[in-house]
């Protein structure tokens, strides 16, 4: 009973990072039909920069309490420069082009990215445990749990659903489903598209470095756990349906869950374990929980 | 009295609120050149998806040559014998015109999937040459797809349709993008192809005066129904038809 | 698929063969890899010209691998002309199986699902101790060819030209199969599935039979690779070997049989001054020249090659014509 609880609240907190990653990669891939490999790269960037913010605060005598800001000030700045330079600069010249040159950009992009932050940050770990130690501790039948934890579900859920809220509710949010249902049509009653495109975007990229930022507090940030993260998120969002929203939710939970499971249980086989969920999902449902069969018209 | 080659028996099909096909009940017999009008939305293309296997009906059946096919993929209903152009054509535009055309003719032979021989061997590319002068496409033969004027692509969709050696032809508006001094030679190209392989044909056509030339039997479709069957004269004629499909009687 | 044969064709054979006489030996060692991993890049090409990447195909190359390692340790069989083919057939195998999964998917499945088989594979290669040494790797041992041990100087060459022979016979086998109809239907896949279905052929048993050969491709190369290197680590099977597959084929041009090999090459010569004078950066390095051969010559090496020998050739015809 107590492992379960255990792996309940692992896999929840879990969840909750990877619903962040996720958001941003199905939104991004909803709008511009591109899965963006160097996701997992902007989380990482996210991670990085936060972490560092916060330590160069704390060293030059700043409150522990101003840390949580640069977990906020860190993935903004990374998804308002990361978002319009990728997507602009590179995304926009393979529009249109086979899909496997645009995967094949988006993966040079990501190893340039993890480079890119062994060049700035070196290879040893970086880590900033204000953030997480400050709220302090609580316990429930035995187990310690940390505030920390319960706060990054709650903004999660509260991050998923203003934009869910965000989505269905304004009306740019509504302009961005018309370009996810129908490019052309959208282009044609004069929406501007390419906007729309540099917005989800930067927004996706937003949500992976948050992500990230959040997550950075609890692990120690090294290279190398980009990769983890893009995969992890892919299948996220394969089982929840690409280009879903709530599927992103559902995806995130069930991969969370069943991470904490292979952790606490059978810690030899984690990552395969969720591969091979995913496998069996998309075999069973190639379209994922929530996606839609498209079928081109003819 | 010439055998039913295709039967739809009571083909239903909804989108939504929509219904795409409406109870429709047709018999197409052997050797017969049907053409189809109907306004935009009133179920043709809907009709050729599913009498091909794109979709599957939510009532009724699609009987071909006596054998039952509703359901089956379009896959098997072209090795049966349907073949099918499409209104936007759908080619290889990666590849050329011969090589199109090959391919077409590797699949009718069964050897589509052969890994060893060669797609240029002798009888086909001779063959293949044959067919393209028919098709009025011998300059284009090595050039490629990409490069086809309109006109081209739409003859170029009916000729790899026409290499499968089909018993029964289905041409989804093979004049649409055509232009006006063209369509009536392109239909004439397809009339003697069709005439010299008697060929059973049934074409969707969008304007009216090509149906009436060269159809002998008309089908008109509105809101998912055959609301009319019979000669060209008499159906064009028809003031219903003229209202459905032209919007005034 | 013109018959390319002419004079490069004779010229680079040429080239080829007298490498050993030529190269000193770390250059034959770079040449023998980029032969040997040729085959895996090759067999990621042949999906690329279906518009399709798999992020995943280091796991057959690792299969091959294995199979050489596995051969040396339970069997004690040690024999090229024994291993290879056995390496090849496991790789067909492996293909065969996971193919049935794979055929349906296309695009960003198909690129993920392979990535995902090929970690599974390693996560299994690295935790299977007892089995495969983890990352303290299997040993491949001194190579018989056909039972004959060569002589410690002449090992090298040996080798070499056995891959060599091994790159010949692939090559033609692969460029029969590019000029046959599945070769073809291979790359009209990438332009119109609807087309192939309505031509009554099945899209998925192109891409199945694809698969199966594309395994057996990359394993071949995996078990030349292990003898080449000697040390058979469960890395065969990781991602960013995938990665360098994809790479060298968008490097040298996948639309060739050719270009792979000329990519390959010149990968393992970058690879080898880079590791000198940007170890750290090796795959900034990597991301940098992938984007811009995607911007600017998404044709690679062979394509640059081909369009200067097309000037010249219109330049004699100038000359001549006039």
């Amino acid at each position: 009973m107590r492992t379960l609880t255990v792996i309940v609240i692992d896999g929840t907190v879990f969840a909750a990072v990877l619903f962040l990653i996720s958001i941003g990669l199905t939104l991004i891939f909803g709008v511009l039909r591109i899965l963006n490999i160097a996701h997992g790269g902007i989380y990482a960037f996210g991670a990085y920069l936060a972490t560092f913010l916060a330590l160069r605060l704390l060293g030059i005598g700043g409150s522990p309490y101003l840390t949580y800001l640069m977990l906020l000030a860190g993935p903004i700045v990374v998804g308002l420069i990361a978002g319009p330079l990728i997507e602009r600069v590179f995304l926009q010249r393979v529009y249109g082009r086979a899909e496997a040159i645009q995967l094949l950009l988006t993966f040079s992009i990501f190893l340039i990215l993890d480079d890119l932050m062994k060049l700035i940050w070196g290879t040893q770990p970086l880590f900033v445990s204000e953030p997480y130690t400050l709220l302090g501790e609580f316990t429930i039948t035995g187990i310690r749990y940390s505030w920390y934890q319960v706060v990054l579900i709650g903004v999660s859920i509260l991050f998923g659903g203003s934009l869910v809220w965000a989505v269905r509710g304004t009306r740019y949010g509504k302009i961005v489903v018309a370009v996810i249902n129908d490019r052309e049509i959208s282009q044609a009653i004069g929406i501007n598209v390419n906007r729309v495109y540099m917005v989800s975007f930067t927004l996706g990229a937003f949500c992976a470095a948050l992500g990230g930022a959040l997550i950075a507090p609890t692990i120690a940030v090294v290279p190398g756990f980009a990769v983890d993260a893009t995969v992890l998120a892919f299948a996220v969002i394969a089982i929840g349906g690409m280009g879903s929203l709530e599927g992103a939710a559902l995806g995130a939970l069930i991969v969370g869950l069943i991470r904490a499971m292979a952790v606490h249980l059978l810690p030899e086989a984690d990552l395969v374990v969720i591969y091979l969920v995913m496998i069996l999902v998309l075999v069973a449902r190639p379209q994922g929980l929530f996606g839609q069969v498209e079928l081109r018209r003819i | 009295m010439p055998d039913a080659i295709l039967q739809a028996v009571d083909v239903t099909k909804s989108f939504g609120m929509v219904k795409a096909a409406d109870g429709i009940s047709v018999e197409i017999r052997a050797g017969e050149l049907v053409g189809i009008v109907g306004a935009n939305g009133s179920g043709k293309t809907t009709f050729l998806n599913l009498t091909t296997g794109y979709l599957k009906p939510d009532r009724g059946r699609v009987v071909f040559m006596g054998r039952d096919c509703t359901g089956l993929p379009p896959r098997v209903i072209t090795k049966l014998g349907i073949a099918r152009s499409f209104q936007i054509p759908q080619l290889y535009t990666n590849l050329t015109v011969l090589e199109s055309l090959l391919l077409a003719m590797a699949a009718q032979a069964g050897k589509g999937t052969g890994c060893w021989q060669p797609l240029y061997r002798a009888e086909w590319t001779t063959e293949g040459l044959q067919t393209l002068d028919r098709f009025g496409l011998r300059p284009y033969a090595r050039r490629p797809v990409s490069e086809l004027p309109e006109g081209g692509r739409k003859l170029l969709d009916i000729a790899l349709s026409f290499a499968l050696r089909p018993k029964l032809l289905l041409m989804d508006e093979p004049t649409s993008g055509v232009s006006i001094e063209d369509k009536f030679q392109v239909m004439d190209t397809l009339m003697k192809v069709i005439d010299e392989n008697r060929l059973t044909t049934i074409f969707v056509e969008h304007d009216m005066e090509v149906v009436q030339r060269y159809g002998r039997r008309v089908l008109a479709f509105n809101d998912g129904q055959v609301i009319a069957d019979g000669a060209p004269d008499a159906v064009l004629a028809d003031p219903e038809v003229r209202k459905a499909v032209l919007g005034r009687a | 698929m013109r018959a390319r044969l002419p004079w490069e064709g004779v010229v680079g054979a040429a080239l080829l063969v007298a490498v050993p006489f030529v190269l000193p030996d770390w250059m034959k060692f770079i040449v023998t890899l980029a032969m040997a991993k040729f085959m895996a890049v090759l067999a990621v090409a042949l999906f690329l010209r279906a518009n399709q990447v798999t992020f995943g195909h280091a796991m057959f190359y690792a299969v091959g691998a294995y199979t050489v390692g596995f051969g040396v340790k339970w069997f004690g069989v040690r024999d090229v002309v024994l291993l290879l083919p056995l390496g090849a057939i496991l790789g067909a195998a492996a293909g065969a199986l996971i193919g049935l999964v794979m055929a349906r998917y296309r695009e960003v499945f198909f690129a993920m699902l392979n990535l995902a088989f090929s970690m599974m594979l390693y996560g299994a290669l690295l935790k299977l101790y007892w089995l495969t040494a983890g990352t303290d790797g299997l040993s491949a041992g001194v190579p018989l060819f056909l039972g004959y041990a060569p002589a410690r100087d002449h090992l090298r060459d040996f080798l070499y030209y056995a891959t060599l022979l091994a790159v010949a016979i692939v090559i033609y086998a692969v460029y029969r199969f590019l000029a046959s109809p599945l070769g073809f239907y291979l790359k009209a896949m990438g332009d119109n599935e609807i087309r192939i279905e309505y031509s009554g052929e099945s899209v998925r048993r192109v891409m199945y039979l694809t698969y199966v050969l594309s395994g057996a491709l990359a394993a071949i190369g995996g078990v030349l690779a292990a003898f080449i290197v000697g040390h058979i680590v469960p890395e065969y099977s990781f991602w960013i070997q995938s990665g360098e597959f994809v790479f060298v084929a968008l490097l040298g041009g996948y639309a060739s049989v050719v270009g792979p090999l000329v990519g390959s090459i010149a990968f393992e010569f970058i690879r080898t001054y880079a590791s000198k004078y940007f170890p750290n950066e090796w795959q900034m390095v990597l991301g940098i020249i992938m984007l811009a051969i995607i911007l600017f010559r998404p044709g690679g090496l062979w394509a640059i090659y081909e369009a200067i020998a097309a000037r010249f050739a219109r330049k004699e015809s100038e000359v001549q014509g006039a």
